[in-house]
């Protein structure tokens, strides 16, 4: 795997992982195409440029942590892993399938390389916390990075492992909201409204930072900050825009949790390779 | 040798502050030991090791839920991490929590719940854990232990650091008399027998093992010849030594401070159909809340004694008959 802090670098890499996500969704027939769009950037820009970490020797001790709390954008991580040569590219169309390393939610026991098995929402911060404790003990530079759902963050026990990070100064952590605004039922403001969303961050004593999700260049300068900041975890509020890079599911509450047909496949791949 | 003779039964400590020592001990051979609090150190005697180990000794607030994912964080960063709070809590607030980042995860993580039963007396139904065997089996690839006395407890606490995949152990807040003598060998997974029966055989664990020690005394005086089986590990179950007392007694008793309707009872009944099937009885708690009372009123009124144990196995061996 060749790490790139070019952004046209990262831009193709976006770009393929889109093609990988609306495919496999596609040939799975259901998954999670909306919130796995809108992490595409925020996932190629810590796996590809920031992280530290090597396919090919996934157990390195000092290695960076990544959890995906939002376990249903399992497509995006799954793109990132075969792009990165975690997994292969050619099976990534047997994602949801009986045998698939490829598992509805993203699974430990079928792919080791993945830090933590998820799909129930609201527990991977803490986990999280536990892997960056485990880090200071042993004088580790280890970072961890954990992205959650802003639908997720309705979730308490988020806001427990926000009170603990701040209180112990947990500054090797960094977690990140995919601000996406749409969750299952509808409109984030319309079921559970989180704003002011960055004042309560604030509140909890994280420092808080709002990124455009999409701008790599945000992005990086973002993730450079939280690594720079001591005393005190760093939360990224990444504001992106659910189903991303395909005009007809971008801000469309349907496409949270369903497939494109193949006639929609098609003119997504269009859309996302112009 | 009679019962009364084998078994001195002289008062010990709680199994929840044998439970501390064993992690001082633990901290003091493996600095990879780590121990996650809820707000109740004091009464899990966890703070013990906080108190020589702040480093390793992480103070979650009252937060159950984020402490057992924290742990788990520990555990899979190659931590031999502990978790320690009152079993009513660690399970029921943390349950989603054990299933997800513990048990479905694979992550070998060591759960302690003290204060189970009714036996915590005062504080009441809240913070009674009569429910906790049924909850932490049910966790799979969990290993259940529920040791009985101080002994028991120090050896299991630590053959459970380094035992694979995860560990839940009971632990109670009373004190409990000595069963083993110090230094007494347990292997996970293998019963102790500690009285060989002729006429029946209680199946028990915890807080009744004394009591059917003691029931056993009581019967023996009748003529009667009953036998103890200590299930200190409840996952995996010993069932070759309860096919062999079912075999040799045809009459078991199980006795728990447990529901009776989710708790070893029923799981000792499949192994028994599964191979020698007999008389049961099984004895414990209904499927209520008890209430507010000191230790020995409620264990009194719930028929937790060695006296109720006799009259269950009575009515278990006139069904013999």
């Amino acid at each position: 795997m060749q790490k790139t802090s070019d952004i046209g670098e990262l831009q193709a890499i976006a770009k393929r992982v889109r093609q990988h996500i609306v495919t496999m969704i596609c040939a799975a027939k259901s998954g999670h195409p909306g919130g796995s769009l809108s992490a595409v950037e925020t996932l190629v820009t810590l796996y590809f440029d920031v992280m530290r970490h090597d396919p090919a020797n996934p157990t390195w001790p000092e290695r960076d942590r990544f959890i995906l709390s939002k376990g249903h954008a399992a497509p995006v991580l799954y793109s990132v892993f075969a792009e990165a040569g975690y997994t292969p590219i050619d099976s990534l169309n047997t994602l949801r399938s009986l045998g698939s390393i490829y598992q509805g939610h993203p699974d430990r026991r079928y792919i080791p390389a993945l830090e933590a098995s998820t799909g129930s929402l609201g527990v991977g911060l803490s986990l999280g916390l536990g892997m960056a404790e485990a880090a200071r003990l042993d004088n580790s530079p280890t970072r961890v990075y954990v992205v959650l759902g802003d639908g997720e963050i309705q979730e308490g026990q988020i806001w427990e492992a926000a009170m603990y990070g701040a209180f112990h100064k947990v500054d090797n952590i960094c977690a990140i909201v995919d601000y996406n605004r749409i969750q299952l039922d509808g409109f984030v403001k319309d079921i559970m409204e989180l704003e002011p969303l960055a004042d309560k961050w604030r509140a909890f004593g994280w420092n808080t930072l709002e990124v455009d999700g999409h701008d790599f260049a945000a992005l990086q300068k973002a993730f450079a900050e939280a690594a720079a900041t001591k005393g005190k975890p760093t939360v990224l509020i990444a504001h992106t825009i659910k189903g991303k890079g395909v005009s007809f599911m971008e801000n469309n509450p349907k496409f949270h949790g369903v497939a494109p047909t193949k006639e929609e496949l098609e003119k997504a791949l269009q859309e996302i390779g112009a | 040798m009679s019962v009364k003779e084998k078994f001195e039964l002289k008062m010990g400590a709680a199994t929840r502050e044998a439970f501390g020592k064993a992690l001082v001990e633990l901290g003091r051979e493996d600095s990879n030991v780590v121990v996650c609090d809820a707000d109740l150190s004091k009464s899990t005697f966890t703070h013990l090791f906080g108190k020589e180990f702040p480093k390793r000794f992480f103070s979650c607030g009252i937060a159950e839920a984020d402490m057992i994912s924290i742990g788990a964080g520990l555990a899979s960063s190659g931590k031999i991490a502990f978790v320690a709070s009152f079993s009513a809590f660690v399970l029921n607030k943390g349950f989603e929590q054990l299933r997800v980042n513990v048990a479905y995860a694979q992550v070998p993580l060591r759960v302690v719940g003290t204060h189970s039963g009714i036996s915590i007396g005062e504080d009441g139904p809240s913070q009674m854990s009569v429910e906790d065997i049924s909850l932490a089996c049910s966790l799979a690839g969990f290993t259940v232990l529920s040791p009985a006395d101080e002994v028991a407890t120090f050896a299991l606490v630590k053959a459970a650091a380094y035992h694979p995949g995860p560990v839940f152990i009971r632990a109670g807040r009373l004190k409990v008399p000595v069963i083993y003598t110090a230094g007494q060998k347990f292997e996970i997974g293998k019963a102790n027998t500690l009285i060989e029966g002729k006429d029946l055989t209680f199946i028990t664990t915890g807080l009744l093992v004394a009591e059917s020690i003691r029931a056993a005394e009581i019967l023996e005086a009748e003529g009667i010849s009953a036998g103890v089986i200590d299930i200190h590990t409840i996952k995996p179950l010993d069932k070759a030594a309860i096919a062999a007392a079912a075999r040799s007694t045809g009459c078991l008793v199980v006795a728990e401070e447990h529901f009776t309707d989710s708790g070893l009872g029923v799981k000792v009944a499949q192994a028994v159909c599964e191979t020698h099937p007999c008389i049961m009885e099984f004895h414990g708690i209904g499927n209520y809340y008890a209430e507010s009372g000191t230790p020995e009123d409620l264990l009194t009124k719930y028929k937790m004694t060695a006296k109720d144990l006799a009259v269950t196995a009575r009515k278990a061996l006139a069904r013999k008959k």
